[in-house]
């Protein structure tokens, strides 16, 4: 569905993404993890065309979103929605019209239809009851779940999450992950998340990949990631206190 | 595409080369200001459409409605400002009764278009960058492209339209204002009464004069959008850089009117 092919980003003097190569399945939930500045968001933004690579190839499906520009770039980025770290929702706009945007600017749907599209797309995100609620009258995980739904209002086949859970608490987080899982069952969309967040990595990554000063260093199933021989991931998994079954777990010597 | 990668300069080696730097990203800059008008131009075709005309109406609103008041006061002013400094001048002469051309001429030609712009920049075009940059270091900028909906036609075009039909207006009322000021100053302080004042005023000004005015504020309103909301669509950094976005645009804004203004001048007056 997305592919690299030796994508390079150089910012300034400093390489961001070095020969940075992988596949996104259709209809997997691929989870890229990685320390702060280690080029998660960067590779995020590549898939959309926000940023451009260097060097290298970016596939979507058979076309070619890295080059393309005009026409054939809104038609690729058709194929998308993206929830951004801060929701990026309009300010001035209530959450029903933030979610109605691009239903009334790309289509030209009926407002009962728009009205239906944005009912049925708010109960899928668990919100019912703020339509007429401004963003800076919503929680951070209410926020969240509003970009949720103006994601993937216009049936997108691919979504693309950017820290869906930094800034909110674990209740919340949980509740987050859960609608990340549900959109990919029931929606059966291709996922794509950026999180530094390892317990919501493995629970709703098909797949996860580290990312490591612009490499990827590993790509594997959940259960085998957890497993990894490779040093950086195990620190990686030390830090976040994730043992090899995949339980959280405090030493002697923290606890001290 | 208005979502712009960061750019990352080598530092400039000497003087020169900062200087050249300088040059360079400042007309790269102007070039990508004039793209966005002319994309906000070509989306002038959609201002009545049913999903641009509610935005339309509002910035029509927040541009004309709410500048109203801070126009009055200052065109009413100057009016009296300029009949009162004339008026004690032409007194020596026995001339007083000729502030009403005076005020009238002043008014039309230089004083309405550049002291309504003047006031639509530091007042309606530094709220267009600071909102403008707002959205973009919160990346509603962004969202807006991955969602394929034109930031120009969605947010420039709106205030493009409000700004080219609100200035004009807005200068011809400061304008008459100002006159009704001058008449006030003339027959309270100068002894000029009402109708020597009015019948001096509009018997030798010109129609050229009112029309000129008019195209420099309709000018002076189409600089104003496209400055400030360039100077939106490239802010970084933060609430530092909505700063420093906010308070460039007035400042380009105010030096663009001074230098647009003589040109229009120079070329309508030889």
């Amino acid at each position: 569905m997305i592919r690299f092919e030796h994508v390079s980003k150089y910012f300034g003097e400093r390489k961001v993404l070095d020969a940075v190569n992988f596949k996104v399945e259709r209809g997997e939930t691929f989870v890229i993890v990685g320390f702060s500045g280690a080029g998660k968001s960067v590779t995020l933004k590549h898939m959309i065309r926000l940023l451009t690579p260097d060097t290298g190839k970016i596939y979507v499906g058979n076309d070619l979103i890295s080059t393309s520009t005009g026409a054939d770039l809104v038609r690729l980025r058709e194929k998308f929605g993206l929830l951004f770290q801060g929701a990026a929702l309009l300010e001035w706009m209530s959450v029903f019209d933030n979610v109605a945007l691009p239903l009334r600017e790309k289509t030209n749907m009926s407002d009962a239809e728009i009205e239906k599209r944005v009912e049925e797309k708010l109960r899928q995100v668990n919100l019912t009851g703020v339509h007429d609620a401004m963003p800076s009258e919503l929680s951070g995980g209410m926020r969240k779940r509003v970009g949720l739904a103006r994601a993937i209002v216009m049936n997108p086949e691919i979504i693309l999450y950017d820290e869906p859970t930094s800034g909110l608490d674990p209740v919340t987080s949980r509740a987050i992950d859960q609608l990340i899982d549900r959109m990919r069952l029931e929606l059966k969309v291709t996922s794509v998340v950026v999180t530094h967040d390892l317990f919501s990595a493995l629970a709703i990554g098909t797949r996860i990949a580290m990312i490591y000063d612009g490499r990827i260093l590993e790509i594997s199933r959940p259960t085998d990631f957890i497993r990894s021989q490779n040093e950086i991931v195990k620190r990686f998994l030390d830090a976040q206190y994730i043992t090899k079954k995949g339980a959280w777990e405090r030493t002697d010597h923290e606890t001290q | 595409m208005i979502t712009r990668e960061p750019e990352f300069l080598p530092p400039p080696i000497n003087m020169r080369g900062r200087l050249g730097r300088a040059v360079l990203l400042n007309c790269r800059n102007a070039g990508r200001a004039l793209l966005i008008l002319l994309e906000a131009m070509t989306s002038l075709r959609f201002v009545l459409s049913k999903r641009s005309r509610p935005v339309v109406l509002q910035q029509l609103y927040v541009t004309g409605i709410k500048s109203l008041g801070v126009i009055s006061v200052v065109a009413m002013f100057t009016g009296m400002i300029l009949a009162l400094q004339m008026g004690l001048e032409l007194r020596k002469y026995g001339q007083e009764v000729n502030i009403g051309l005076a005020v009238m001429v002043s008014m039309l030609r230089e004083m309405g278009p550049f002291m309504t712009a003047l006031i639509l920049a530091a007042s309606v075009g530094s709220a267009m960058a600071a909102e403008l940059g707002t959205m973009t270091v919160s990346e509603e900028i962004a969202a807006l492209e991955v969602m394929s909906i034109s930031p120009v036609r969605f947010l420039v075009m709106p205030r493009l339209a409000a700004m080219m039909i609100m200035t004009p207006l807005l200068t011809f009322y400061a304008c008459m204002l100002g006159v009704v000021g001058g008449a006030i100053v003339g027959a309270t302080q100068l002894g000029v009464s009402v109708p020597a004042y009015l019948d001096n005023a509009t018997r030798w000004a010109e129609n050229k004069d009112l029309y000129v005015g008019l195209l420099k504020s309709f000018v002076f309103g189409i600089m104003i959008t496209t400055i400030c909301c360039y100077q939106g669509f490239a802010t970084t950094e933060g609430a530092v850089g909505v700063g420093r976005a906010t308070r460039r645009s007035v400042v380009v804004s105010f030096l663009s009117i001074l230098v647009v203004g003589y040109i229009i001048t120079r070329l309508f007056y030889q």
